[in-house]
């Protein structure tokens, strides 16, 4: 299951048993980090400015991928 | 040989008086898939592999000891002003007898640094791949420990880092393209 509008994550239902001690937490999520999906990096990549690449981690705008905790209420 | 910049790489804030965030770091710190792992995996595995990839385990490496670093300035801000009762109450009472507010290279669990934590099996690819692997190791517990972690000026450091893990893993897969490649195959355009 893909999430429509974060493209790098993934889900799934576990199991679910008819005596499970606690109840449901209904989907475990999980990442899919772009570096899956792009292979050798090709020529003339989308770049950050300097400034903004300096706070973000990375220059490459297709590597970059902001997390927050998904179970978050 | 190295040169040192008297400066963190990202600069590091925490917001919050939690000693116990302190605990959950040290997995990054002396746990088998932290910063000093990293760096001492990437450092050592330079010698025996083939001459184009060198020079990318040596920028890795070296920028490891600048993230283990980054993570030994947030558990010191959340240790250095804590009291005994403070840290017993983060679950640091048994690092506080062996270490007072020492830092140590210790996991989140408390157990210590060993050196079966890295590989080098001397084979490129297979190194190359516990590379990768160690890479997307990081980067999960980064995301677990922002999951724990309710201090966002912390959370935009241990975000920095967990995006530096992404660009590694993406560098390690094509030092393994690089190393793949056959020289002496004709290619026809």
């Amino acid at each position: 299951m893909t999430h429509g509008h974060v493209p790098f994550r993934r889900s799934y239902k576990p199991f679910r048993g008819p005596f499970d001690p606690c109840p449901p937490i209904g989907v475990k999520y999980y990442v899919t980090p772009p570096n899956l999906f792009i292979g050798f990096q090709p020529p003339n990549f989308k770049q950050f400015s300097a400034i903004e690449a300096l706070r973000k981690g990375t220059l490459w705008v297709p590597f970059y991928d902001y997390y927050e905790n998904p179970y978050k209420k | 040989m190295w040169t040192y910049e008297k400066k963190l790489m990202y600069p590091v804030r925490v917001s919050t008086c939690n000693p116990t965030l302190a605990k959950y770091l040290m997995e990054q710190y002396g746990g088998a898939d932290g910063e000093l792992a990293a760096a001492l995996r990437y450092l050592n595995q330079r010698y025996t592999i083939p001459e184009k990839v060198i020079g990318l385990l040596t920028d890795i490496g070296t920028e490891e000891f600048a993230h283990l670093e980054m993570i030994a300035t947030m558990i010191y801000k959340l240790t250095k002003d804590a009291t005994p009762q403070q840290l017993k109450e983060a679950g640091l009472a048994e690092h506080y007898v062996s270490h007072d507010s020492a830092l140590f290279y210790n996991n989140a669990a408390g157990v210590p640094f060993t050196a079966s934590y890295i590989q080098a099996k001397g084979d490129p690819i297979a190194d190359l791949y516990e590379d990768i692997a160690a890479e997307e190791k990081a980067r999960a517990t980064y995301q677990w420990i922002i999951d724990q972690s309710d201090d966002p000026d912390l959370n935009d450091g241990l975000r920095f880092l967990r995006e530096r893990e992404i660009v590694h893993s993406q560098r390690f897969r094509e030092a393994v393209v690089m190393i793949s490649e056959d020289k002496n195959q004709k290619k026809i355009f």
